[in-house]
């Protein structure tokens, strides 16, 4: 029962929040709503047993890629009211594709059977409860047969990351910088320029 | 009442119908347009995660940390095309993003 109750109230306020994400006037209220989204969904992923993947939506989505949103909306100087401008002329035909969706994955979701041989198929078996925590089963399955798909998962976070860099760093011309190697290079010769002054002439 | 696969995959599919929806309404806003491809990816996860946990399977839950993974990655470079883009353009609106049409 409380399980039920959790979950109508995790996913309500997920759907809700993410009706206001899309709708809000201020592109901030969009990604505060955003994070009470994926709040909620780690709220469905702990209801599903998923503590591990709960705490890293919190941690990756919240501390990291909404902050991220959130800075990115508050350090570009952007006509939000502009952009929004003509927002009614596409309402009717995103209604439309998004019901034909929401019918169509209706459908999916009333009909759908599971196949009789898959539950003997099952690769990897959630541990037992009790037996090992979440977070253990996954680190016991992926650093050992997924340990290259987790490779792979780290290559796409480097790659992501040099890209991030190198699409936003810019060397400004005339910004004056320090010169290591002309500083080691100087010595007395070229440093001190000796000049002899004649009383009463200058130089 | 018990709380089957069947509730979990209905929430999914209504979180990613909204994120098509959002695509379709914020046509010209890049940000919003973003947030709700990171709302699509967490209705992927929702599902995943859910067979995960309703066939007994734990590579569903890998599978998602995978997408968590391309999601943050996508999220990041998504935002950095932004931020130089609005540097060089003084806006970010989609429908401006035609130079390389032909």
């Amino acid at each position: 029962m409380a399980a039920a109750f959790f979950f109508y109230l995790f996913s309500g306020i997920a759907i809700a929040s993410a009706v206001m994400v899309i709708a809000a006037r201020n592109p901030v209220h969009s990604v505060l709503f955003l994070i009470l989204a994926f709040f909620n969904g780690a709220g469905l992923f702990l209801l599903l047993g998923a503590e591990f993947l709960a705490m890293i939506l919190v941690i990756v989505y919240v501390g990291a890629v909404a902050v991220l949103f959130l800075f990115v909306v508050m350090m570009l100087d952007v006509d939000f009211v502009e952009l929004r401008q003509g927002m009614l002329n596409y309402l009717p035909v995103g209604a439309t594709i998004g019901l034909i969706l929401l019918g169509e994955l209706g459908l999916v979701v009333g009909t759908w059977t599971l196949s009789p041989g898959l539950l003997k198929a099952v690769t990897a078996p959630l541990p037992a409860s009790g037996t090992v925590s979440n977070t253990e089963a996954i680190g016991l399955l992926l650093y050992t047969r997924y340990l290259f798909y987790f490779q792979s998962a780290g290559l796409i976070l480097l790659v992501a990351m040099v890209g991030a860099i190198v699409l936003t760093l810019r060397h400004k011309a005339g910004v004056k910088r320090q010169s290591v190697p002309g500083q080691v290079a100087r010595d007395p010769a070229s440093a001190i320029e000796i000049r002899h002054v004649t009383p009463g002439q200058g130089i | 009442m018990t709380i089957a696969l069947g509730h979990y995959l209905t929430v999914a599919a209504i979180l990613f119908t909204i994120g098509i929806f959002g695509i379709f309404l914020n046509r010209k806003n890049v940000i919003v347009i973003l947030m709700s491809v990171e709302l699509m990816l967490l209705a992927v996860n929702i599902n995943l995660v859910a067979f995960s946990a309703f066939l007994g399977d734990l590579v569903g839950q890998l599978f998602a940390l995978l997408v968590l993974t391309v999601a943050a990655a996508e999220a990041a470079i998504g935002l950095a095309i932004l931020v130089t883009y609005h540097r060089n353009r003084g806006t970010i609106a989609v429908e401006d993003i035609n130079l390389m049409k032909g």
